[in-house]
């Protein structure tokens, strides 16, 4: 199948912290810099944010990025919409390469930034109009276009007003209005539902499926479990600037061994012990946690328990936490980075 | 696309430097026997260039510098299917349209507070539309390298340590054969683009008053556009991507 998006070995080190400290209030501080002997203070601001990604999304997808703060999600999409330079390696969008065809490029993306980039001094409804000007659309086709999805974002009582004035989940709505303005075959949203009720995600929701299903292609960001299990037909989890694995929902959680999770916590947990966990029937995994906790993967749950706190008991040790999973992404995340992705 | 309030200030904004300038030094200054009537003709090019060079700077670094660092509106005319540097063409052409106006408002204004005395002579008008064209290029392109270059916390510096020099050593309230008892000055205020400005706008607009020579002026002129053009896009492009 033709794909969409496509990414060879990217890799994006910035040179200089972020512009103006101020303005990322995303409480994602920059990773700790290698404080090298060897390497000069040039080194000292190099943030490495994408450590030779491989992306293939098919056309006609909707993909999603799941990581937390700072993995690297809205450098992977800059890059892609052509806003950050890659510092090595290359990435296509619709067969164009981003970096050296990108005005062919920027013709098929529409784009949600995840901060937002509204022009304050023009409505709503002048927004999108000028944005489907940029994109050479008819004075008739624009206001059309416009009507409608203004219709559909449920914004039409508020078309006429300046968007200074509007609440920051109206603004984003407005925004990805403004994405979809020239019906671009791939479209990037950079955490689209930050900030929205429950009600309005999931309105949001339903027009990304719509969208999709006249035949485009969709990227997204998230670190919400539940919008990248539900909505996304493909995800890759992105950490640290890597992706550590890639599939569909349900591949991602049956490549978890056994599924569940149990989280242990002892006074103390000797190694001895978690080797008996191991050969407890239905455990495919021990992993220790720390001095005084264990992760068991198994493929059950809580009829686990009294076979652990008996065995613990052989040992004079007393179970005190535990804390059950079933199969989900959370799982998947935390299997692969030892990381939990909601603490 | 601007709005009533915006419009106004904007005018406002335009108006009210060359405004001030005028009544103050050719007519409070000239009226009280300060300085003598001549001066009024002497001064209209050095104002026009000022006024220019000011309205043009500001019209395109202050919303550069805004757009880039705090609204980020610029992000989606980014996106827009075209080279970015049209992005940045299209803030040049806007100041300078402002500068012009900026410019044309001045010959006006003076006639109005200035007129007893006031000696104008546009003798040749194609060249003094090409010299308000690239006194305002100037001022637009300049703009530009200073938006993409300075950042928020600098600017207001930027303005009064780089702008007061550029005016005072500018030939603006004097012309340029009047610093001969300065031969060291006379050649150093010769990197100032704004005296090329201001010569150029005394040749063509007083051509009574000794001014350097035409050829000399066009060609610096034209060379500190193509310059401040070429480097101000070189840092719009190194601004627009991380
Ligand atoms: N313009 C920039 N200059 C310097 N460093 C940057 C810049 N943008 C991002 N970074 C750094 O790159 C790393 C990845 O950032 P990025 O914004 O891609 O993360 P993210 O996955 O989108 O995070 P979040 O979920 O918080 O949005 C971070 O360490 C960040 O500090
Ligand atoms: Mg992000």
């Amino acid at each position: 199948m033709e794909s969409a998006i496509r990414t060879n070995n990217l890799r994006k080190v910035y040179n200089s912290p972020p512009p103006s400290a101020a303005g990322r209030g995303d409480g994602s501080g920059p990773k700790a810099p290698n404080v090298n002997d060897k390497q000069s203070k040039e080194s000292k601001s190099q943030i490495t944010a994408l450590d030779g990604i491989n992306l293939e999304v098919v056309a006609g997808q909707i993909f999603g990025l799941l990581g937390p703060n700072g993995a690297g999600k809205s450098t992977a999409v800059g890059i892609l919409t052509t806003r950050v330079r890659p510092t090595s390696g290359a990435a296509w969008v619709g067969g164009h390469n981003v970096w050296q065809d990108q005005t062919a490029a920027k013709r098929k993306i529409g784009v949600v930034a995840q901060r937002p980039n509204l022009d304050f001094s023009l409505t709503a409804r002048e927004i999108l109009l000028f944005h489907g000007a940029y994109f050479g659309i008819s004075s008739r086709e624009r206001s059309d276009r416009a009507a409608a999805l203004l219709d559909r974002f449920k914004l039409t009582d508020r078309a006429g007003q300046l968007v200074r004035g509007f609440s920051g989940g109206m603004m984003q709505r407005v925004s990805i209005a403004r994405a979809m303005m020239h019906d671009p075959q791939v479209l990037f949203l950079d955490e689209p539902s930050v900030g929205l009720d429950p009600q309005t995600r999931l309105l949001l929701w339903e027009i990304i499926r719509e969208y999709n299903q006249k035949g485009r292609t969709i990227l997204l960001t998230t670190h919400n479990m539940e919008e990248a299990d539900t909505l996304c037909q493909h995800l890759a989890i992105i950490d640290h600037g890597r992706i550590i694995a890639s599939g569909t929902p349900s591949e991602l959680k049956a490549s978890i061994p056994g599924g569940f999770v149990l989280r242990l916590r002892f006074a103390h947990a000797p190694g001895e012990l978690l080797q008996r966990f191991t050969a407890l029937s239905g455990v495919t995994e021990v992993r220790a946690s720390g001095e005084t906790g264990a992760d068991v993967y198994s493929d059950r749950g809580g009829s686990l328990i009294p076979e652990i706190v008996t065995t613990a008991a052989g040992f004079g040790v007393e179970l005190s936490d535990v804390h059950i999973s079933e199969p989900s992404l959370e799982n998947l995340f935390l299997h692969h980075t030892g990381r939990s992705l909601r603490e | 696309m601007l709005r009533g309030a915006t419009s106004f200030l904007l005018l406002l904004q335009t108006f009210l430097q060359p405004l001030l300038f005028v009544f103050i030094f050719g007519r409070v200054m000239t009226g009280n026997g300060l300085l003598p009537a001549a001066y009024k003709s002497l001064l209209l090019p050095g104002i026009m260039a000022i006024s220019m060079v000011f309205t043009g700077m500001w019209a395109v670094a202050m919303p550069l510098i805004a757009e880039f660092q705090f609204t980020r509106e610029i992000e989606d005319r980014l996106l827009a299917p075209i080279d970015i540097s049209w992005v940045a063409i299209e803030k040049v052409v806007a100041g300078l349209i402002q500068a012009l106006v900026a410019g044309l408002t001045v010959i006006p204004l003076a006639w109005i507070i200035l007129r007893p005395g006031l000696e104008i002579h546009i003798n040749n008008l194609p060249l003094f539309a090409g010299m308000l064209f690239l006194v305002a290029s100037f001022s637009a392109c300049g703009g530009l390298a200073l938006g993409c270059t300075v950042d928020q916390q600098h600017i207001g510096l930027m303005f009064s340590m780089v702008m007061t020099p550029m005016i005072f050593f500018g030939c603006t309230y004097y012309p340029w054969s009047s610093l001969a008892k300065f031969p060291i000055l006379q050649k150093i205020v010769l990197i100032n683009p704004l005296a090329y400005a201001s010569e150029g706008l005394r040749a063509t607009l007083v051509p009574q008053f000794p001014h350097l020579s035409l050829p000399l002026i066009l060609v610096a002129l034209s060379f500190f556009d193509v310059l401040l053009l070429v480097l101000g896009l070189r840092q719009f492009r190194k601004k627009a991507v991380s």
